[in-house]
């Protein structure tokens, strides 16, 4: 499994309402859902959402790390909506999502060597 | 060179301010598929006026073609021709393209371009809200494009460098003409690139760490 694994393609076409898929809640729940948060599936189960096929798209797309702007960009979905539908999931436990935190020195050394390396 | 950017009382007054994000919540990495293994993410941005090569930059660098993120805008506007009292929302996107650079197996770094408009200041907030630090790209055929990106980051105290990415064409101005007409502080790292050139992208991304390193140690005494 790479990070690159998007199954789905422009067949998937664009939502002329974007916010019809959330039932037009344009609020997310989670408000520390921005757009590096990664997001990780826990539970591959998609039966409670019978016809809502964005959340079986995250839950595939997230089987490794994936973050809230990549989701966005790959369902073409507007950020505010990945954040409803990402909110859903994480009360249904079926992700879990890893929020960036404050840097530290040691982190700002990873990130200094992780650069020099590419 | 003439040109000079602006007083801070000129500048434009500072929006209102997102809250962080650091929410505690499921943070533990202890989730089955994640195996335990804690991956963080960080977020560099790349700033500076249209054209001047952000998206350039973060394509030379990334490990995937740059991806295009969206978010929806809902303005308020009332219609002169409309009756008294009758508003009329419209709605515009800002885009934002970003590119992803995996670091190691456990760090991952996003780079941001930010939204040149003036109008889409608030996307700035989320954009910021977070990020290790920025890349100003200048073009020294006007400067000033990029006087709203430094006021944004200096008034935010996020840590900067300034890359003068050099067009066929463009004036042959010294760092030193440029940190004057610029007017910013002397520790900046200023540096001349070409963001078409991967390795010039990846100087720049090192001198920003390396600015974001020193400032931190500073700060901590």
């Amino acid at each position: 499994m790479t990070d690159d694994d998007h199954w789905f393609d422009e067949e998937a076409g664009p939502l002329v309402r974007p916010y019809a898929v959330t039932g037009g809640r344009t609020r997310a729940v989670h408000p520390e859902l921005d757009l590096i948060t990664l997001v990780v599936t826990l539970q591959l189960d998609v039966r409670a959402w019978p016809g809502e096929p964005e959340y079986e798209s995250i839950l595939r797309m997230c089987r490794s790390p994936m973050s809230v702007a990549e989701i966005s960009a790959a369902l073409k979905l507007p950020l505010g909506v990945v954040k409803v539908l990402v909110g859903d999931l994480i009360e249904r436990h079926q992700v879990m999502v890893r929020s960036s935190r404050a840097p530290d020195t040691t982190m700002l050394q990873a990130v200094l060597e992780g650069i020099r390396r590419i | 060179m003439a040109i000079g950017r602006p007083e801070p009382s000129t500048r434009r007054a500072a929006r209102g301010v997102t809250t962080t994000g650091a929410g505690g919540m499921l943070d533990d990495g202890s989730g089955p598929e994640s195996g335990g293994v804690p991956v963080t993410a960080v977020k560099l941005l790349v700033a500076g006026g249209f054209g001047v090569g952000k998206t350039t930059m973060v394509g030379s660098i990334s490990e995937i073609t740059p991806l295009r993120t969206e978010e929806l805008l809902t303005e308020l506007s009332v219609g002169v021709d409309d009756l008294v009292g009758v508003e009329r929302k419209t709605t515009t996107t800002v885009a934002l393209d970003f590119g992803r650079i995996t670091l190691s197996q456990h760090l991952v770094l996003y780079l941001f371009g930010t939204p040149g408009q003036d109008r889409f200041w608030f996307m700035w907030n989320e954009l910021s809200n977070g990020a290790l630090g920025a890349v100003v790209l200048a073009d020294t055929r006007r400067l000033e494009s990029c006087f709203p990106s430094i006021d944004f980051f200096e008034r935010r105290n996020i840590p900067f460098v300034i890359g003068v990415n050099r067009f066929d064409g463009s004036p042959p101005y010294t760092v030193e003409e440029v940190r004057h007409a610029l007017d910013v502080d002397d520790v900046v790292p200023i540096l001349i690139c070409d963001v078409r050139r991967r390795e010039s992208s990846k100087s720049l991304l090192l001198a920003l760490t390396e600015h974001v390193i020193e400032r931190s140690t500073v700060s901590m005494g």
